[in-house]
């Protein structure tokens, strides 16, 4: 639990959110420009909370947090989101 | 409903009236962290209070420890459930660090290398209640504890107690730090359940 | 939707390894899935405290059955409950499949082209590999299939039996690091995975290999950052860390 794992660990907590597999959208970070697919951002874990890093710059790029009644997506870091739209 | 899982209870969890409500006792030290740990020496450790006050003004290693140690002995809980009672930790209380300084504002931000950043009121920080902590349990703090120095909050939830902390800002109003933005509370108190916004 | 959780059944529980083993879920409505997708489980205790924590899923395709292997962490929460515990009947909460990144899908007709593959596993990171290694087998591919499996020690190999049957197939080798405790008659010495190993172990990035790399952080963060410097361009290096050390 110290140590980071991949967007991929993601896929569960944004299911509750998106219908579409958001580990497959390709993330720009806002503080280094580089573009990469979720899956393989930096997820430091722990429990009801998750913070998403920007593997070539470190940058924050989202968190989740799952309260009792609400989750909170905070995309503090993210310039912008393309997803692969359904069935194609 | 959820299914009850046979057999399952959970990390050792043990419930205890000196527990704050929907904490559980815990006899290890979780490492819990929001990105990669810092290295800082402590040749290169400085420590700073700027903002608000009449005087900035800085410490470093050496420096710092002519404030004077003290043996804190207290009770820590995390937001993720687990509380520790009974810690032992030496610091400089947060008493003898402003003293002098004439802080004008109610509210800090503490900040620390690696930038994260989160806010406690003055008073709160004041009257024995807070500490800059370089030791634990005898030894010193160990990097991915906050090493070599965190603040030590312990009436608050402890992300309050910023681990590599580097700078004190006194502000004259409220702003939220890291994890605030991030929807924890702005306060913090684990009697009174204050986790998320 | 994959964002609820469902009840599966424990169909089947088998030791792995002298701290591990698979377990066999019979879970209603499961869509199926592709080879290295995971599901998130989830155990409640009888006050209402809840734990949940990611597996990969090892079998591939169709049906209602999944399988999952755990290795169990000595301090973890989830694992030894899942290693030690669980019994064959029990129920537990799972949702998926999830993830569509760490995944190899089998060329869609023999005209496609089929890019070599290499798998690399550390432990029970061979988990999601293994599901790879079965749909290869089970669509008889004959994309060339190369896995590299670091261990500690012959006994801490997991699917060993399937793994020697799968590699009689012309399309699959096997590669060893032992890290401890190597079999008798093997010729090099036991020692973590290094460039050199790599390079004579893993098909060359001349070839442009589709790479998946799974297993702890740690083990993962050594081979990418090895890969790149061999020539493999980052983009072609899938990873799933599995955290710890
Ligand atoms: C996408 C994905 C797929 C995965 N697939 C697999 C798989 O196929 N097989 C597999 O075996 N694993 C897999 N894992 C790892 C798995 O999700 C768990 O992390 C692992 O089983 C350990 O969980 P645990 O509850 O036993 O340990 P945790 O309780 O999470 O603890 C992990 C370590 O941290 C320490 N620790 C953490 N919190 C505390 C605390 N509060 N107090 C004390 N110590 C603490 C413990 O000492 C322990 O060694 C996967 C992970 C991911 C992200
Ligand atoms: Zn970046």
């Amino acid at each position: 639990m110290t140590s980071h794992v991949d967007g991929n660990a993601l896929a569960g907590p944004l299911s509750e959110l998106f219908s579409a597999d958001m580990t497959c959208a390709s993330c720009r970070c806002a503080s280094c420009g580089d573009v990469a697919d979720l899956a393989e951002a930096m997820v430091y874990q722990k429990p009801n909370t998750y913070i998403v890093r920007c593997h070539r710059c470190g940058a924050m790029l989202l968190t989740i947090i799952q309260g009792s009644h609400r989750t909170r997506l905070e995309l503090s870091g993210v310039a912008a989101l393309s997803v692969p739209r359904p069935g194609t | 409903m959820p299914i009850i899982s046979r057999g399952f209870s959970g990390r050792r969890r043990e419930e205890s009236p000196q527990l704050p409500p929907g904490q559980y006792l815990t006899e290890d030290f979780p490492v819990l962290s929001a990105g990669p740990t810092p290295a800082i020496a402590t040749s290169d450790w400085v420590f700073g209070v700027t903002g608000d006050v009449a005087e900035t003004r800085a410490w470093n290693w050496e420096q710092f420890h002519e404030l004077g140690l003290e043996e804190i002995h207290t009770d820590i809980h995390c937001v993720t459930r687990w509380s520790k009672l009974g810690t032992s930790w030496r610091g400089v209380s947060l008493d003898r660090v402003l003293d002098g300084l004439d802080v004008a504002g109610r509210f800090a931000m503490a900040g620390c290398y690696g930038g994260y950043t989160t806010n406690v009121p003055v008073d709160d920080l004041l009257g024995g209640k807070a500490w800059i902590a370089t030791e634990f349990e005898g030894a010193p703090l160990d990097p991915e504890h906050g090493g070599p120095a965190r603040l030590l909050v312990p009436h608050l939830y402890f992300w309050k107690s910023a681990k590599w902390v580097r700078t004190l800002r006194i502000m004259p109003k409220d702003e939220p730090g890291f994890w605030e933005q991030n929807g924890y509370n702005m306060y913090g108190d684990p009697w009174r359940e204050q986790r998320y916004w | 939707m994959t964002g609820d959780w469902t009840v599966g059944t424990v169909t089947a529980i088998a030791p792995q390894t002298p701290t591990s083993r698979s377990i066999d879920l019979e879970v209603p409505g499961w869509p199926g899935n592709l080879a290295g997708q995971h599901l998130d489980l989830r155990l409640t205790a009888p006050d209402g405290y809840t734990a949940t924590r990611s597996y990969s899923i090892a079998t591939a395709g169709a049906g209602t059955r999944v399988q999952l292997a755990v290795d169990r962490l000595p301090d973890g929460e989830v694992s030894p409950y899942l290693v030690d515990e669980l019994i064959v009947g029990d129920q537990l909460e799972v949702r998926g499949p999830l993830g569509g990144w760490f995944v190899w899908r089998p060329p869609a007709d023999d005209r496609s082209p089929a890019e070599p593959v290499q798998l690399i596993g550390g432990g029970s990171g061979i988990v999601p590999l293994m599901a790879m290694a079965r749909a290869h087998a089970a669509v008889a591919s004959t994309v060339p299939f190369r896995l590299l499996y670091s261990v500690r020690a012959p006994e801490d190999v997991f699917f060993a039996a399937e793994l020697a049957e799968l590699a009689r197939s012309p399309h699959f080798d096997i590669d060893w690091v032992y890290t401890r405790t190597a079999p008798e008659g093997w010729s090099g010495s036991p020692g973590r995975v290094t460039r050199e190993r790599l390079a004579e172990a893993v098909v060359p990035a001349a070839l442009d290999p589709a790479v998946f790399v799974c297993g702890p952080t740690g083990f993962v963060e050594t081979v990418a950052d090895l890969l790149v410097e061999l020539g493999h361009p980052a983009a072609r290096v899938k990873t799933e860390r599995f955290g710890g050390a």
